[in-house]
């Protein structure tokens, strides 16, 4: 049997395992794919190279394609998210500097409770915040935003929300150029190692069930090439599920250690795999539920509510008209597709496509394809329900 | 330019002069690029596809209106082939890197030649976007007086204008205050 050829770009991150394992154990292979794995220096220059051909698949923010569709930034091109590849993973850190200042309000780091942490943060901070996320266009920035807007004493003119790439976040810790970050591991636990930085919040403690980075492709050439997508969607699928036996995690963290793909250390690969964060230097690890899912609770199932959220976002940002950007979203994330791929190969699929993003609190049956699946809390800190399905966003 | 391998700054500083550009400013890394930005005004930014800093240059872009200000990048040979993709999307300039000295400066006119046409496109583009979202409001607005009056579409619409007029304000400010407090009264 010849394999079919295909590419895929990403970024160094703990959260492009699932490709890594899809490669590296044969799950792209055994679907017959010949996977190359293609390093990229940015976030930009992936979207660039994916939009103009020269990758077939990306490992992307899950904001990109949402806002490549509604032709938002430096390259408009119409890009379609075939699944989910992970969920969370992100933490948000301080210097050391403004940890102190933070605990001489009284507060101590639970790691667990945005309300306290965001009122600590805006009592110490005493002026400017200059905060780092990995691109314009990033889960970071929409958690970090949706978090810090809703503390006491928030202020828009104080934060400086500006982009840095995540290998020079720990460096620009260390140089006072930033006071704080949001980011993907390993690069928190790095800046804690090389910074003396200090781990405040989990991502997931702003929103439980938060895409985090989908598989990208390109919309025109998935309708010509639908085969090599269920191929591709399969593959990750069956490598996602093998990341989700906590057995299979130190095999794991092996494999992404060894393969030349992520280039870490496995000290800097564990922390997001085994959920366990150390949140300052010297301190003994923390158990953080949930801090990175790749596969429980359908995490790889591309909602279609979740691009609306994403595109929720998107259009308060930048003035566009909701209806328009919430149909252009829905239609990139392509649970049609994901369904298209895994229904021959008897995966419990949800009913619907689209849910109320927010408001499962416990881990919830709900209908599935073959009687009933269990569905992950996905709750927002504040509370917040959105009902895309009924094209309305109560607050 | 955003480039921290001198010599590399060097040779493309080298074929601009010759052609006839000699106001280049090079930086080492993103974090002078704000305050870069800020003192200089470029007429186009030039930095290599591989440079990690692209990511905050993109945010830049998105905060500081840099959409009145093109960015070219300079790539590999082995990536030759994204330079016509690239230059056919007509979004940025690729210049491959060994491209002919006296081939840099032109190429470079025509990005920046480009770029104003585009940003000129997407500017009456925005207005007719906006208008289009005006004319939304003032049709809500006119619905919700027609309901609250009983009168005609008309009379709504006069009545938005003398209301307008008579406060020294626009009739889409008018419309959009109608429509909020509609909102909030639901």
């Amino acid at each position: 049997m010849t394999r079919a050829s295909v590419n895929c770009g990403y970024l160094p991150l703990v959260d492009c395992a699932p490709l890594i394992i899809a490669k590296e154990l044969s799950f792209a292979a055994q679907e017959g794919l010949e996977l190359t794995l293609m390093k990229q220096p940015s976030w930009s220059a992936l979207r660039d190279r994916l939009a103009f051909g020269h990758i077939d698949f990306a490992h992307m923010l899950s904001p990109m394609p949402v806002a490549m569709s509604l032709r938002l930034g430096g390259v408009a091109s119409r890009i379609d998210a075939l699944m989910v590849l992970s969920v969370n993973g992100t933490v948000v850190g301080v210097s050391a500097d403004l940890n102190a200042r933070m605990e001489a309000t009284g507060w101590t780091n639970a790691f667990d409770d945005p309300q306290a942490t965001s009122a600590a943060l805006m009592e110490a901070s005493g002026g400017r915040l200059r905060i780092g996320v990995p691109f314009p266009f990033s889960m970071h920035r929409m958690l970090l935003e949706l978090w810090l807007q809703q503390a006491h004493g928030y202020d828009a003119s104080t934060l400086d929300i500006v982009t840095v790439p995540p290998p020079q976040m720990a460096e620009a810790m260390r140089t006072g150029a930033l006071d704080m970050f949001c980011v993907g591991e390993p690069w928190g636990s790095v800046a804690v190692g090389h910074s003396n930085a200090s781990l405040i919040l989990p991502g997931a403690r702003i929103w439980q069930f938060a895409p985090e980075k989908v598989l990208g492709a390109r919309h025109d050439w998935v309708s010509r090439n639908a085969h090599i997508c269920y191929a591709m969607v399969r593959a990750i699928y069956k490598a996602a599920k093998w990341l989700d036996q906590p057995d299979n995690i130190p095999l794991a963290v092996d494999i992404l250690a060894r393969s030349q793909h992520l280039d870490l250390p496995d000290h800097a690969i564990d922390p997001a795999l085994t959920h366990r964060l150390v949140t300052g230097l010297d301190l003994p690890p923390k158990r953080v539920g949930g801090f990175l899912e790749f596969h429980k609770g359908a995490a790889n199932f591309p909602w279609r509510s979740q691009a609306a959220w994403i595109a929720d976002r998107l259009a308060h940002w930048h003035g566009l008209d909701r209806d328009v950007a919430y149909e252009t979203a829905g239609a990139s994330f392509r649970s049609d597709v994901y369904r298209a791929a895994l229904t021959p190969i008897g995966a419990d699929l949800p009913g619907a496509s689209y849910k109320t993003e927010g408001a499962l609190h416990v881990p919830t049956a709900v209908a599935s394809t073959k009687g009933q699946m269990i569905l992950g809390p996905d709750q927002f800190f504040d509370g917040a329900v959105f009902d895309f399905c009924e094209g309305r966003v109560p607050k | 330019m955003v480039e921290h391998d001198q010599s590399k700054a060097r040779e493309i500083i080298d074929a601009l002069v010759d052609g006839g550009w000699t106001d280049v400013t090079v930086i080492a890394s993103a974090e002078a690029l704000e305050r870069t930005l800020g003192q200089q005004d470029p007429d186009i930014i030039l930095i290599d596809l591989a440079n990690p800093d692209r990511d905050t240059l993109e945010h830049l872009g998105l905060v500081s209106n840099a959409r009145g200000r093109p960015v070219a990048m300079f790539v590999d040979r082995t990536d030759e082939g994204m330079t016509q993709a690239a230059i056919s999307a007509g979004l940025s300039a690729y210049v491959v890197d060994g491209l002919q000295k006296n081939r840099i400066k032109p190429v470079l006119e025509t990005a920046i030649a480009r770029f104003k046409m585009v940003a000129k496109m997407q500017s009456e583009l925005d207005a007719a976007k906006q208008a289009l979202s005006d004319r939304k409001t003032i049709d809500r607005a006119k619905g919700l007086l027609m309901r609250a009056r009983k009168i005609s579409e008309d009379e709504a619409y006069t009545l938005l204008r003398k209301t307008a007029m008579d406060q020294g304000r626009k009739v889409i400010d008018v419309a959009t205050a109608l429509v909020t407090a509609a909102d909030l009264l639901q």
